[in-house]
């Protein structure tokens, strides 16, 4: 991934006198344009690639009070060969894991190429003082996390306090040094489309790698219009500024049909150059078994029961 | 798609093609030879011509062309039928109608595929939205067939006995059900004139009003040219509804002027799509894209004038821009397709015609990179921008996939602009202020206003025109009254 300057050009500060600019967002033309984007009808040698794409993207993730060293080493070994038994599916882009985890997950990857991401600053809520949520990106950069996925402040977002937001997320991308930053959003939190665009700016400004619909924990969480809203946010900023911008949904992606649909809307919005690992991920712990499962149906032209995909 | 490098054993091809996706022409089932549905029977005619696939030039079959001895001999037989319609209590009437909504929705693919087919319109559009409206016309209308004295308080609502109804090329069987629908719960029988190149769907439903059990001669389908409308406007009707060109339509006006016979006339447009500056600017963008290209740009309610507020023209140009690149131009019936086939040969010629006009004018001509297959009539989407209000791209009625952008710089000056055609049949506002979409609601000369939206009908809803867009409404309580004697229009 490109680094890109933390202040692109045109998100300048004072940010308040920018915001207004930032334009709003009608609920129901961008749900019905999600809707008519997910009839989309993809088919053969067409879903094979994007099957093949959505593995290489996705971010294999456990998030859980009970994660213990043994099932991250699991998800390790899925994440690398999700499939052992078909050699050509790629590995997935990076796993996901709380920072406690990511020595063992850094072990468990070394040299395999995918990426450790870790969360971070008070996840999932976001509610400790800065410094704590400070030292918690740090502590998870010192154990090797590649990526850190950090979430924003909703209760000063909401509160109308963008400032605030902004100058943490910078404040957080500092301490992040070389490892890239996710800027969580938790759109079920921010209630209007209008707020996913204004969030969505203000992390692109402040310095994000990747914008990301939820933390997961929630119920609501990514969806196809919210995902069409950051979409668009990422286009207008590199029109404006040039600067690429990558994308992350997460939390609810369960079916590789579902999976699909996100994709193609990355491809009709933002185009081809989107549909990498380098720009756009894929949160998910379950839904990479169904995709398995399709690329098997497309490669032999029969189901299999789930009984032949390991669960990790 | 070419496979260009390898990571993870994974083929990493160049971009995402989408594979055809193309729906299956098996459920349609053509005969070789259509004749003319008269009397609940198929009578032989005397000549007959080719109906074709505008996306392949193939052709689909033989369909009559009634003369005026035939289009006589369907009034007849309307008459006839119109004593036993007219006397049934409403409620029996309702009860054809909303089988006939039911046969629709259960034989939606087929008739939805045989437009595509016949029409050139992607199967998206007829699948989601020609064939469900088609339906929830007769579903509305069923409602009212037994509530006549309600839907008309203090009056005596009659049927008017044999309505003449000649309907375009753009939404076959949509624009069948606009005026069957409506007719027939009011007690009426009609004797309908498909277009002549989109006679398919016309001739289909036929099957579905026999399936309904319809009494004979309640719903007579006469196929032909023209010529065949002109007798239709000349036999014994008492009412004559046409949807259509401004030209035919001021031509039956005239033929209908100092007779008995009631006309109502859906017409041309010319419609203004007005985009503030404080609009959703990409949801604008889709409206726009919606308003003009949604079915070619085959749409009398088209957005065909597209005023911009001048602070942020440029921004919504090159969002179109970037747009229409991926609109997907193609086979109607695959899946994936946004943008079908022109109609016939002779509205692909006026469309080219009135482009190369634009073009000589001066207006600028942006036209995304799009292959169009060789064989058929096909106009790549198209956008005209420096477009003055005096050019003829920016005051004719185009009928096609092409776009003139103009720009305004106030509310007044957008409202002025807009309201300066001959036309007045729609307009769209785009604006997160509510009270200024009241605002030029009140102000803009056209019958229907949308807004935040375009292109969106519900048989609940008014459509008709101001100007020479045309008289008489269609849609909803004010749809009913056309048909009707002994009520004043609501």
């Amino acid at each position: 991934m490109a680094q890109a300057p933390a202040l692109p050009a045109g998100f300048e500060l004072p940010l308040k006198q920018r915001l207004p600019r930032i334009g709003s967002i009608d609920q129901v033309a961008v749900e019905a344009r999600a809707g008519e984007l997910a009839k989309r009808s993809i088919k053969r040698d067409a879903k094979l690639w994007a099957l093949e794409l959505a593995i290489r993207c996705c971010d294999l993730t456990t998030l859980e009070g009970q994660d213990t060293p043994g099932k991250v080493a699991a998800l390790c070994s899925k994440a690398i060969r999700p499939d052992p038994s078909d050699a050509s599916v790629p590995s997935v882009a990076a796993v996901c894991v709380y920072p406690n985890l990511v020595p063992v997950a850094k072990e468990r990857l070394a040299g395999s190429g995918v990426k450790v991401a870790s969360v971070a600053t008070a996840f999932p809520s976001g509610q400790s003082p800065l410094d704590v949520k400070l030292r918690d990106v740090e502590d998870a950069v010192a154990f090797g996390a590649d990526e850190i996925d950090m979430v924003i402040d909703r209760g000063a977002f909401l509160s109308g306090r963008y400032a605030h937001v902004y100058d943490e997320i910078c404040r957080v991308k500092e301490s992040c040094g070389d490892a890239h930053l996710k800027v969580i959003l938790e759109v079920a939190e921010l209630g209007t489309y209008d707020n996913v665009r204004r969030a969505s700016l203000l992390a692109m400004a402040a310095g994000a790698d990747f914008i990301k619909t939820s933390t997961g924990k929630l119920p609501g969480a990514a969806t196809l219009p919210v995902h069409l809203v950051m979409l668009e946010a990422i286009r207008d900023v590199y029109e404006e500024t040039g600067r690429r911008v990558g994308m992350k949904p997460a939390g609810g992606i369960r079916t590789s049909k579902n999976a699909i649909q996100y994709l193609v809307q990355v491809h009709e919005t933002l185009g081809p150059d989107w549909l990498t690992p380098d720009l756009y991920r894929i949160g998910a712990s379950s839904l990479v078994n169904d995709i398995l499962m399709q690329i098997r149906k497309e490669k032999t032209g029969a189901y299999q029961s789930k009984e032949y995909f390991t669960n990790d | 798609m070419t496979e260009v490098a390898k990571r993870g054993g994974a083929p990493v091809p160049a971009d995402w093609t989408y594979a055809p996706a193309p729906e299956s022409r098996d459920v349609v089932s053509l005969r070789e030879r259509y004749g003319l549905f008269v009397g609940g029977e198929w009578l032989e005619p005397a000549d007959t011509y080719t109906t074709f696939s505008p996306a392949t030039e193939e052709a689909l079959a033989q369909v009559g062309q009634a003369s005026p001895a035939d289009v006589t001999n369907a009034v007849g037989a309307a008459r006839e039928a119109f004593a036993v319609w007219s006397s049934l209590p409403g409620s029996e009437r309702a009860k054809y109608l909303f089988r006939i909504a039911r046969i629709l929705q259960e034989r939606s693919r087929e008739f939805a595929v045989l437009e595509s087919l016949n029409g050139g319109k992607p199967i998206k559009e007829s699948r989601d939205v020609d064939l469900p409206l088609a339906a929830a016309h007769f579903f509305y209308y069923a409602g009212w067939a037994d509530k006549l004295e309600y839907a008309f308080p203090n009056r005596t609502p009659r049927p008017l006995g044999v309505a003449g109804q000649i309907i375009p090329w753009n939404f076959p069987l949509l624009m069948l059900a606009w005026k069957i629908a409506p007719a027939l719960a009011a007690g009426n029988t009609v004797v309908l004139k498909p277009a002549e190149t989109t006679p398919l769907t016309a001739l289909l439903f036929c099957d579905v009003v026999r399936q309904a059990e319809l009494p004979a001669g309640v719903v007579n389908i006469v196929t032909g040219d023209g010529a065949t409308g002109a007798a239709l406007v000349d036999a014994h009707v008492d009412k004559i509804a046409f949807t259509g060109s401004t030209e035919v339509g001021k031509a039956i006006q005239r033929r209908l002027a100092g007779t008995d016979k009631k006309v109502t006339l859906e017409l041309g447009g010319k419609a203004a799509n007005i985009v503030f500056d404080d609009a959703a600017v990409d949801q604008a963008v889709e409206g726009i894209v919606n308003g003009i290209y949604f079915n070619q740009g085959h749409v009398c309610c088209a957005g065909s004038r597209l005023f911009v507020q001048e602070s942020i023209a440029d921004t919504v140009v090159e969002k179109l821009k970037r747009r229409m690149a991926t609109l997907r131009v193609g086979d109607p019936l695959d899946k994936n397709t946004d943008v079908g086939a022109i109609n016939s040969r002779a509205q692909l010629e006026k469309i080219q015609e009135l482009v190369a006009a634009g073009r000589d004018e001066g207006a600028e001509i942006y036209q995304p990179p799009c292959q169009l297959p060789e064989k058929g009539y096909w106009f790549a989407p198209t956008v005209f921008t420096n477009v003055a209000q005096s050019y003829r791209i920016a005051q004719e009625e185009i009928f096609g996939p092409v776009l003139s952008v103009l720009t305004f710089r106030t509310p007044d000056e957008a409202v002025e602009k807009a309201n300066n055609t001959p036309y007045g049949l729609s307009a769209g506002v785009w604006t997160e202020k509510g009270s200024r979409i009241l605002w030029m609601a009140e102000r803009l000369r056209a019958g229907v206003v949308w807004a935040n939206t375009y292109n969106r009908f519900d048989p609940t809803s008014p459509f008709g025109g101001f100007k020479e867009s045309g008289f008489g409404r269609e849609g909803g309580l004010h749809g009913l009254a056309p048909y009707l004697d002994g009520v004043t229009h609501a």
